[in-house]
């Protein structure tokens, strides 16, 4: 079947090109993957890595977390974008390997609920930085009682995943931060004593709206209300068009000409969420391949001490009972388990019963915080926010939030009557903008029947009106669909739960719409009852040759008779 | 109110034959009467006004034997003012007002089209259909106990051609002059029953009235002058009489004591709506019957017996779904049938025969059988239905 061809391979020529794939070149290939695809979704993506990572590294060390985030254009289709955090900062060994090799990160091997997660993100935007400019990543760190900071800018070598360092100085610089109010006035300026910028030069997009860098760090100003963030976007002049630098979308273009560029997103709460506990991974969420890196890494010495050390809720006697069920020694050697007896591991260890992992390592939002957040975005008739109780999937604990605006219909041009329901997704307090269509979050909201707490819905889609529905998963590790974030994987426990916080919303969305309703009725009904009365007495008047004033007699006592008996309006 | 006024009518007519109409004065006095109630409850009892008037439905009829006619029963419906009724009230009211200061007043009249748009200079109460504004005057008619044509509303539909030895005294309506029609001697056209017929006078040696369903055979027994063979005044209805034919055929019949005698298609329709409606009125109208039903009429055919008799098999049609709907609901439900057992059987006959006749049908035996047998025949056999 196959046809000959005349340079056909062999196992030796073949073999001369079989070599390495550096991680670095597969991503470049597999850019996408990242969410690296097209130019515009490019910047959202750097920004957002970036951002993480500075919430991320404040969380941790404690700070309350100061961010500003500052897009240049500087060429038709480039630019230059900076990010910087009053953050811990960083060690000067660490920043190329942060900044310049794939992989590497300290949030991959630890259970803990954070935003960042797989080690990948702020490299990959350096890379893509470089892929398309040529330009370095540029860092300036400050580390707390530091004399200095760093200056050092790196390249990644896309064949060895090892960082190039271009640049490495020490400079006088301090992260600073200008406020601003709605009106363009500024504010004190913020100076903070330690933190980080990472400033990467790349080929981009801007637009505004949907899925656009502002809609993201408004989301990020909802879901995380002890953060302030600082924003500004300065555009080139197109020719021709008077395209302006100006950053929120709805407002007038030119910022107040004696205004800072600045946009301010305030900080609403002073103090920091709890900080979420470190947990040991619980052995039913651990797949075979984990399990036997974690065999061979552990510091344990006998199998028995493995398991009951490196996981939670496996006690030494639950584990005699797996070594048991396993047919292995106790005593035996972690790093000697062989490939057939992991297996066997594996299996003995998913028929035993188990506690359910801790869930007390979740840090959620928070009813009234959420609220907080969605009344800061719109003025909604009604909001209403549930946060579940912590669940598990597959040994990972997980807690899920919904919040639901509606806003009277007509009151916010955004938000249509006839138009799906907006939608907003967060995973450990980070906005998700893309991939809707393959998150388990749009599969829940579409699964839920909104026909019956009162909106309009199109069979197997979102429900239909002035609606706000926003979602929220904290988990130790919230199972994407992809490396770069944008959709949580369709898990039946987890769309489950998030059908149960929807449902609750629905019901007293339904309260309040039906009691709306009736009102709303209630009012059509006496003013079409309104519309007849002077007709009546007219009729009466020519009858009976009544004056005008007792014309307007019959009218008023009609309307008062209307009050006093509803005439079957209610 | 409305209930008093039904009371004192009875009275008066409970004993005489002949009818009273109502005039113009009465009526108008009539519907301030109700429009007073409805203030009063407004104004001085602060209570929700409401319209009483009787139920118009086969339902709420009774065959009357003595008078001969449906004769309305007792059930009242009541329109409360609430959101559901307000627009239809207020309208009630517009027309009441309209009715007695436009038409009565005034000595005007209007057609029941005419009134529909003349509502349109009513804003919201205008009526959006025509349908409506003719069910409201029918709830008036039955709220006031007057039928629509002595408040002024003349009909549209036409009333009926006759033909044959009879002479109609009609007005000239300007100069009052007396206009004399001769109606035998129309040649091969006929004269037209106007839709006001309380002024007419009669003179006639005819023997009979013939009243007949379709105009296609009245043209043929005009045609052939069948009227003067048989000495009768001939009336084509086009369907179900209206109300001006009715009224005609009765003042004729009562006035020169003339029989009625009527032939129609042999179907339920014929039967059931077209016969009955002209004998005894309808359910639908019942508080004007006593006005708009021919007592003395008979029922001459085409019967479910002509068809075996006259061996007119093979010119049937089978009964529709239609036809046999109407056949059981009548048997059923129509007073008037469930009081004669003759209809009842010809009725059940009809529907084991699973056939119906049309009165075109005697054509099978040559054009002219229907005037040269088939109608001389019966008329001398004297069998008719009631
Ligand atoms: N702004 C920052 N301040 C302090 N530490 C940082 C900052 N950005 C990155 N880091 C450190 O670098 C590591 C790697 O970051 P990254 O490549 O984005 O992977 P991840 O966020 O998934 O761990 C982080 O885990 C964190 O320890
Ligand atoms: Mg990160």
């Amino acid at each position: 079947m196959a046809k000959r061809t005349p340079t056909a391979e062999t196992a030796e020529t073949m073999a001369r090109k079989q070599r390495d794939i550096s991680v670095s070149e597969f991503f470049l290939k597999n850019r996408h993957l990242l969410g690296f695809d097209n130019p515009r979704k490019a910047l959202l993506t750097t920004v957002k890595e970036a951002v993480d990572n500075a919430l991320d590294a404040c969380e941790e060390a404690g700070i309350i977390p100061e961010i500003s985030v500052d897009i240049q254009q500087i060429g038709p289709n480039r630019f230059s974008v900076a990010i910087t955090d009053n953050g811990p900062g960083i060690v000067r060994a660490q920043i190329p390997k942060i900044f310049a090799k794939l992989l590497y990160g300290s949030k991959f091997h630890r259970l803990r609920m954070s935003r960042g997660q797989q080690g990948i993100g702020i490299s990959a935007a350096g890379m893509y930085g470089q892929l398309t400019t040529g330009r370095a990543t540029k860092i300036l760190s400050r580390t707390a009682g530091a004399k200095q900071a760093h200056h050092i800018e790196v390249q990644i070598d896309t064949r060895k995943n090892t960082p190039t360092i271009l640049k490495d100085v020490m400079i006088e610089w301090r992260p600073e931060f200008q406020p601003t109010g709605t009106d363009g006035s500024p504010g004190e300026q913020v100076v903070s004593a330690h933190g980080t910028c990472v400033e990467i030069e790349m080929e981009a997009a801007y637009f505004r709206g949907a899925r656009s860098v502002e809609e993201y760090l408004k989301q990020c100003a909802i879901v995380n209300p002890h953060l302030q963030l600082h924003f500004r976007a300065q555009l080139l002049k197109k020719e021709g068009t008077a395209e302006e630098p100006a950053p929120t979308a709805g407002e007038p273009a030119t910022p107040p000409a004696a205004g800072s560029p600045w946009t301010t997103f305030f900080r609403g709460v002073n103090h920091l969420p709890p900080p979420p506990v470190e947990i040991k991974p619980h052995p039913h969420g651990v797949e075979l391949g984990l399990l036997m890196q974690m065999m061979k890494d552990t510091p344990a010495r006998t199998l028995r001490a493995a398991l009951s050390q490196d996981f939670s809720r496996v006690s030494g006697k639950v584990a005699l009972d797996i070594c048991e069920r396993a047919g292995l020694d106790p005593r035996a050697n972690p790093s000697r388990i062989a490939h057939r007896e992991s297996e066997a591991l594996f299996k003995a260890i998913n028929e035993t019963k188990l506690m359910r992992p801790p869930t007390d390592c979740l840090s959620p939002i928070g009813e009234e915080q959420l609220l907080a957040g969605l009344r800061k975005e719109m003025t909604a008739d009604f909001l209403t926010a549930v946060t579940r109780p912590p669940t598990v999937y597959r040994g990972n604990p997980f807690q899920v939030e919904v919040g639901l605006a509606y806003v009277r219909p007509g009151d916010q041009a955004d938000l249509g009557a006839d138009e799906p329901a907006r939608v907003m997704r967060f995973a450990n307090r980070v906005p998700l903008l893309h991939m809707a269509g393959a998150c388990s979050i749009t599969k829940a909201i579409a699964g839920v029947n909104w026909k019956s707490y009162g909106l309009a819905q199109p069979r197997g889609s979102l429900p239909t009106g002035p609606v706000v529905i926003m979602v929220h998963m904290a988990s130790v590790w919230v199972p994407f669909t992809s490396e770069s974030k944008e959709a949580i994987a369709h898990y039946p426990e987890i769309i489950r739960e998030i059908t149960f916080g929807l449902q609750e919303c629905g019901r007293q969305l339904a309260v309040f719409l039906h009691k709306r309703r009736r009102l709303a009725e209630q009012d059509r009904k006496r003013s079409y009852i309104a519309l007849y009365i002077p007709h009546l007495a007219l009729g009466l008047k020519d009858i009976l040759d009544l004056s005008d004033k007792d014309e307007a007699r019959v009218v008023s006592s009609l309307n008062d008779l209307l009050e006093r008996t509803h005439l079957e309006t209610t | 109110m409305a209930t008093k006024v039904k009371k004192k009518k009875t009275e008066k007519e409970a004993g005489g034959e002949t009818l009273k109409l109502v005039d113009k004065q009465e009526a108008g006095q009539r519907i301030v009467g109700i429009s007073r109630d409805i203030h009063n409850d407004i104004v001085k009892k602060h209570r929700k006004p409401s319209m009483r008037f009787p139920v118009r439905a086969l339902s709420n009829v009774r065959y009357d034997l003595k008078r001969g006619h449906f004769e309305i029963r007792g059930k009242m419906a009541t329109r409360t003012l609430t959101y559901n009724t307000v627009k239809t009230f207020a309208q009630s009211v517009r027309l009441m007002a309209t009715t007695k200061k436009d038409l009565l007043d005034k000595n005007d009249i209007a057609g029941k089209r005419e009134i529909y748009y003349n509502s349109k200079s009513w804003g919201e109460c205008r009526f959006d259909e025509q349908p409506e504004s003719d069910t409201l005057l029918d709830d008036m008619e039955a709220m006031l106990g007057i039928n629509r044509e002595q408040l002024g509303y003349i009909p549209e539909e036409r009333g009926g051609d006759v033909t044959g030895p009879l002479t109609v005294l009609d007005q000239n309506p300007v100069t009052g002059e007396t206009i004399k029609i001769n109606c035998a001697k129309l040649g091969s056209g006929a004269w037209s029953i106007p839709s006001r017929v309380e002024h007419l006078r009669f003179e006639s040696k005819a023997a009979l009235i013939l009243v007949i369903e379709t105009a296609s055979l009245f043209q043929r027994l005009v045609h052939h002058v069948f009227y003067e063979k048989a000495n009768c005044i001939l009336v084509s209805m086009s369907g179900v009489p209206t109300r001006a034919c009715r009224r005609f055929i009765r003042r004729l019949a009562d006035d020169q004591k003339l029989p009625v005698l009527v032939f129609t298609d042999g179907d339920p329709y014929g039967y059931c709506n077209i016969y009955r409606t002209l004998k005894v009125g309808s359910g639908q109208a019942a508080h004007i019957n006593r006005y708009f039903c021919v007592p003395q009429a008979r029922y001459l055919g085409v019967t479910p017996q002509d068809i075996i008799d006259y061996k007119l098999e093979d010119a049937t049609h089978p009964l529709e779904e239609a036809d046999i709907k109407r056949a059981k609901d009548a048997l059923k439900n129509d007073p008037f049938i469930q009081h004669h057992k003759e209809w009842q059987n010809t009725l059940n006959q009809m529907l084991k025969m699973g056939v119906r006749i049309e009165q075109q049908a005697f054509a099978k035996h040559g054009l002219n059988f229907v005037l040269d047998h088939y109608l001389p025949e019966k008329l001398k056999k004297k069998q008719f239905l009631p």
